[in-house]
């Protein structure tokens, strides 16, 4: 074997030995989550865990309905989606249509900013700034409450669901563009009747995508929305999602081993069963809009 | 008249554009502004070089600080080379079948995992099972593992970008794969490859969440001198201050913020720098 062949065999040797770290990486997630759960699941019947509507893992008398928590989710969830959808398409639609191209060199970057903020500095901002500028509105209002979160979740995938948005718009055929505003049409009438209906898988993993980030999103939920799991829908009181329940754990000084430090295992299986779902219902549209 | 409707019902719709975008631009404004105001006044030289206290007056993030650099250090040193390295595979040696399809999945599916599940992982493999404790080593790997799919992601778009042609040409003159990739492909695709990077990196500065689960402590009155030491970084010691109830604590915590986002800032900058300068190729 001659030197060049020999230096080509074992590069592809290593570099096959990467490739294999990203398989092993949702290996070890789905060995880990599913051990620990499986051995939760011999103490708690699943269907009491994902139909039980109290959680109260922590005090006695114990109980694990894992449903307040992820009311407590789906509550921050469509909040921030009710402010970021909306906002994003309208984003994107003018980036697309509209802008002149030095507004968007400027619009860009402030997406990119908004988007590379960490999110404890959201969380931050949740809890220092709007929760008492939402006070003012809404005196009874708890310090913790979902409505701050949803808010800055909000802003967080706001970018995100622009820039998704966007590149769907721009894959959309420059023919039937250009033939829409051959025969007459204006920009809006090209952006709601030609461009959206055209990009509307692409719209739809905007949305998928976005939802599973923002149940994932953790620290901006832990510092402004509370740690009350309870079954409510009303975005002025305390709640706990998901991710808040687990950091709240890690915090404290919960004994590993103990039926309290799986319970935090099993609610991260729930949490990864349904962002893994939503991922590859999102990623399947984007593919599918090429 | 139908005419002058459909004029009218796009500069209504326009204007509400224009309204929207220029919101996104402000609420970046008030929370810059706000940040600002809350924290100038507690940010100093000595805010830098002091350690943590129960008293803000005199607290300050010295031990972050040194926990980041090393934490970002040790991240990069592991995911840039394994990230790199699989997004060359990927485009240059995988069979585009049903393996690479599938490993593409995985990447673009362990991209979209909640950053808490990373923490997990690591709590589990890393400080459990590799008995690695609550040190630098713990926090960077899961890091690590954290922003391999970004990296790995940017770089391929990077390569991709590459013409064909220099492959080609590189091919037809004899070069062996290797030869291609490190004489050819990677240093027309390095601009790319090094922005999708930093700012992959600049991600990890910025997460809290996975490090919490590994134990990283939020108390640290000494600076980490080894891989195997405790640590706490940057967004921890804030998130440890905006947590408590006190309004001082909240003036550091922003004070925090302030230098976590000029940092950030930096970041964003070298990487936009290198993009704008260097990239030859682009998607």
């Amino acid at each position: 074997m001659t030197k060049a062949k020999w230096i080509d065999k074992t590069l592809e040797g290593f570099l096959i030995l990467c490739v294999s770290m990203t398989a092993l990486t949702t290996l070890s997630v789905v060995l880990i989550l599913g051990k620990e759960s499986l051995s939760f699941f011999s103490h708690v019947s699943i269907v009491d865990f994902l139909f039980g509507t109290r959680w109260e893992p922590l005090l006695e008398p114990q109980s694990f309905g894992v449903l307040p928590l992820v009311c407590g989710t789906f509550l921050i969830v469509m909040g921030a989606m009710v402010i970021a959808l909306p906002a994003g398409l309208l984003i994107a639609a003018y980036l697309n249509e509209f802008a002149s191209n030095r507004f968007r060199s400027v619009v860009k970057p402030v997406l990119e900013i908004l988007a590379g903020i960490p999110t404890v500095v959201y969380g931050y901002f949740a809890l220092t700034f709007i929760t008492p500028q939402l006070k003012t509105v809404f005196p009874e209002m708890q310090v913790f409450n979902a409505a701050s979160g949803a808010i800055v979740v909000g802003i967080m995938i706001l970018p995100m669901i622009a820039s998704l948005c966007d590149d769907g718009f721009r894959a959309v055929s420059t023919t039937i563009r250009d033939g829409a505003y051959a025969l007459g049409a204006r920009p809006y009438e090209v952006m709601t009747q030609i461009i959206l209906p055209s990009a509307k898988s692409r719209v739809a993993a905007a949305v998928i995508l976005a939802m599973s980030r923002a149940i994932g999103e953790t620290m901006a939920v832990t510092l402004a929305a509370g740690a009350t799991p309870k079954m409510t829908l009303n975005p002025l009181e305390s709640i706990q999602t998901m991710t808040a329940y687990i950091v709240q754990v890690s915090l404290g000084d919960t004994p590993a081993g103990g039926i309290e430090y799986q319970t935090v295992f099993a609610v991260a299986a729930l949490l990864f069963v349904m962002t893994l779902t939503m991922n590859l219902i999102g990623n399947h549209f984007i593919y599918k809009g090429r | 008249m139908r005419q002058s409707w459909r004029k009218q019902r796009e500069t209504l719709f326009l204007w509400i554009c224009r309204g929207v975008t220029f919101l996104a631009i402000f609420i970046l404004g008030i929370l810059l502004f706000h940040i600002l105001k809350e924290g100038a006044n507690w940010l100093s030289f000595e805010f830098l070089t002091r350690f943590p206290s129960r008293f803000p007056a005199k607290a300050g993030i010295k031990s972050a600080l040194f926990g980041s650099v090393w934490i970002i250090s040790m991240t990069a040193m592991i995911s840039i080379p394994l990230g790199v390295a699989t997004a060359f595979y990927l485009e240059e040696y995988a069979p585009k079948r049903r393996l690479f399809r599938f490993l593409q999945v995985n990447i673009s599916n362990l991209a979209g995992m909640p950053s808490i599940v990373y923490g997990l992982l690591g709590l589990a493999i890393f400080v459990r099972f590799f008995n690695l404790d609550r040190s630098l080593w713990a926090g960077s790997l899961t890091l690590g593992l954290l922003i391999l799919p970004v990296i790995i992601i940017s770089s391929q778009e990077s390569i991709r970008a590459v013409p064909d042609s220099i492959r080609d040409a590189a091919f037809a003159l004899g070069a062996r794969p290797w030869q291609v990739i490190l004489g050819q492909l990677l240093p027309a695709a390095l601009p790319g490859i090094m922005t999708g990077i930093i700012l992959a990196l600049s991600r990890a500065i910025g997460e809290t969440a996975p490090l919490i689960m590994v134990g990283a402590l939020s108390y640290v009155a000494f600076v980490p001198e080894a891989p195997g030491d405790p640590f706490t970084v940057l967004p921890l010691q804030i998130f440890n201050w905006a947590g408590r109830p006190q309004v001082d604590f909240h003036g550091i915590a922003a004070a925090g913020i302030i230098v976590l986002l000029i940092v950030l800032f930096m970041m964003n900058f070298i990487a936009v720098m290198i993009r704008q300068r260097f990239q030859r190729y682009k998607m």
